[in-house]
C-alpha cells in the first residue's frame, strides 16, 4: 500500500470550510459558533494526541500496549454511554460488559479467520471502530429503553400482576430497544455506496490504494461491525433492563415527579 | 382466615408518603377499598400482591408474610385487575392463557371470558381492537383464567363510559355474589355498596372506618 503525506498548511486550507459553518451559524442565529470552535479545537487535539500515542504503539510493536489503548477506548466509551444513556439506573455495569464482549469477540473472531494479522497497524484502528460503534449502539439502545420502559409502566405492572418474571414483562421493550440499537449500521450499510462513501474506503481511495482493495477492506469493517454492535446492544438491553426493578419483579418507583 | 392483614403500614410512592401507619383487616369475601383520589387506596392494593413493598409494617396474606412468599405465586393467588386495561399483543384468547401458560397451566378461554361477560366470539379477536369496556373484560377474564384466591381490582370501571360501566359492575357483583373473594378499590360510595359486603375507607393515607 502507498502513502501519502499530508502537509500542516493542507489542514489550516480546510478551516476555510469551518468558515463557512460559523457563517451560516452566525447568518441564521444557529448559535453553534462556540460549538464549532470547540469542535475544531477539540478534534484538532484529541487527533494529534492520539495521533502520537498510535505512531509509539506502531513503533513498539507491542501488543499489551495494544490492549491497554483499547482497554482505555472501552472505559472511555463506557462512561460516554452512561452519561448518554441517563434515564437507564446503574448502566455502567451492563455497558462496561457489552463494549468489552463487542471488542474481544470482534477483534478475536477477525484474527481467527485470518482477515487481519495481530499486529498494532491493524489492531489500533480496527479496535477503535468497533469500540465506537459499539458504544454508540449501547447508547442509542439504553436510551430506547428508559424511553419504553418510562411509557409503559402501567402495561408491564398488569404482566407482572399475572404472575410474569421481570425479564418476561419487560421482553417487548428490550427487543424494540435492541432493534433502535443495530438500525442505523443496518441501514447505513444497505445504502453504502450509493448514498454514501464510507470513511475507510475514502480514506484508502485518496490514499492511494486500489479500489478494488478499498471495497474488499470496507466490505470486512462493515461486515465486522454489523456484529459487535449486535452484541453491544444484546447484552446491554439485556442486562439494562434489571436496573428498571427489583430482585422481587417489582418495577422501581419512579422517583419524586 | 382473615384474607389480608395489615399492621401498621406507612408506604411512598414518587418520593411522597402515601400511607401513612394503616393497620386494616380484609376478610374473605368482597370489600371495598372506598376514597377520594389520593387517599391512597391504590398505593394500598398494590401492597397486596407486591407491585411494591411498604416503608414499614406487615401485610400478611392468608396469616402469610407476603414477603415470605414466591412473589410470583402470590400475584397468581391474588390476581390483580389494573385500573386502564393494558392487553398483550395478540388475540383475546392469547391474552386469556398467557397468565396460566407462564406457570405451565392451561386455560378454558371461554369459560373465563363467559365469567367476565364475553361470549365466546370474543375468542380469536384482536384485543387491541376491541373497545375499552371490552378489553377491561378481558383483563378481568385473563385474572379469572390464573383461577385466583383473590381478584384485587383497582378502579375497574373508572376509564369507561356509563353503560359500559354499569355493565362490568353487574358482572362484578354477580361474582362477589357466587363467592369470588376480591378486593375493590374504588372512588363511588354507591358502586362500593352495590359489590362489596365490607367497606374500608380511606382518607389521606389513614384508614377512617
Amino acid at each position: 500500500m502507498s502513502s501519502i503525506d499530508v502537509t500542516l498548511t493542507e489542514v489550516a486550507a480546510t478551516l476555510v470550510l469551518v468558515a463557512i459553518a460559523v457563517a451560516v451559524s452566525r447568518w441564521r442565529r444557529a448559535e453553534l459558533e462556540a460549538d464549532l470552535g470547540i469542535a475544531v479545537l477539540r478534534s484538532f487535539v484529541q487527533l494529534t494526541a492520539v495521533g502520537y500515542v498510535i505512531q509509539a504503539i506502531f513503533d513498539s510493536d507491542s501488543l499489551l500496549l495494544v490492549v491497554a489503548l483499547l482497554a482505555g477506548m472501552v472505559a472511555f466509551g463506557s462512561f460516554t454511554a452512561r452519561g448518554r444513556a441517563k434515564g437507564v439506573p446503574d448502566a455502567l455495569g451492563p455497558v462496561v460488559l457489552a463494549l468489552t464482549v463487542a471488542a474481544v469477540t470482534t477483534l478475536g473472531l477477525v484474527l481467527a479467520l485470518g482477515v487481519f494479522d495481530a499486529k498494532p497497524r491493524y489492531l489500533v484502528p480496527v479496535g477503535g471502530m468497533v469500540i465506537g460503534n459499539a458504544m454508540t449502539a449501547a447508547a442509542v439502545a439504553l436510551n430506547r429503553l428508559a424511553d419504553e420502559i418510562g411509557g409503559s409502566r402501567a402495561a408491564i405492572e398488569a404482566t407482572l400482576s399475572l404472575g410474569a418474571t421481570s425479564r418476561q414483562a419487560a421482553a417487548g421493550a428490550v427487543t424494540r430497544s435492541l432493534r433502535s440499537g443495530m438500525i442505523a449500521l443496518v441501514d447505513s450499510t444497505k445504502t453504502t455506496g450509493i448514498v454514501f462513501f464510507p470513511g475507510t474506503m475514502v480514506g484508502m481511495l485518496v490514499a492511494g490504494a486500489e479500489p478494488v482493495d478499498a471495497v474488499r477492506l470496507q466490505l470486512i469493517l462493515l461486515w465486522a461491525l454489523l456484529g459487535s454492535v449486535s452484541l453491544s446492544a444484546l447484552i446491554a438491553t439485556g442486562l439494562g433492563y434489571r436496573g428498571f426493578f427489583t430482585p422481587a419483579h417489582q418495577l422501581r418507583d419512579a422517583g419524586p415527579r | 382466615m382473615n384474607l389480608f392483614d395489615l399492621r401498621n403500614v406507612s408506604a411512598s410512592r414518587g418520593g411522597r408518603r402515601v400511607l401513612d401507619d394503616v393497620s386494616a383487616t380484609i376478610r374473605d369475601g368482597a370489600t371495598a377499598l372506598l376514597g377520594p383520589s389520593g387517599s391512597g387506596k391504590s398505593s394500598l392494593l398494590r401492597l397486596l400482591n407486591r407491585l411494591s413493598d411498604p416503608d414499614s409494617g406487615t401485610v400478611r396474606f392468608e396469616g402469610e408474610d407476603v414477603r415470605a412468599l414466591d412473589v410470583l405465586d402470590l400475584r397468581r393467588r391474588a390476581a390483580l385487575v389494573p385500573q386502564l386495561p393494558a392487553p398483550l399483543p395478540g388475540t383475546v384468547a392469547d391474552n386469556v392463557r398467557y397468565g396460566p401458560s407462564l406457570c405451565g397451566r392451561d386455560a378454558d378461554a371461554d369459560a373465563c371470558l363467559a365469567r367476565a361477560g364475553l361470549d365466546s366470539s370474543y375468542a380469536e379477536r384482536d384485543a387491541a381492537e376491541l373497545s375499552v369496556g371490552e378489553q377491561q373484560r378481558v383483563m378481568l377474564a385473563r385474572a379469572l383464567a390464573l383461577d385466583p384466591e383473590v381478584l384485587l381490582l383497582d378502579e375497574p370501571t373508572s376509564a369507561l363510559d356509563e353503560a359500559a360501566r354499569d355493565g362490568v359492575e353487574r358482572t362484578l357483583a354477580e361474582l362477589a355474589r357466587a363467592g369470588v373473594a376480591m378486593v375493590l378499590v374504588t372512588h363511588d360510595r354507591g358502586q362500593a355498596e352495590r359489590i362489596a359486603s365490607e367497606v374500608v375507607e380511606l382518607h389521606e393515607g389513614r384508614v377512617v372506618a
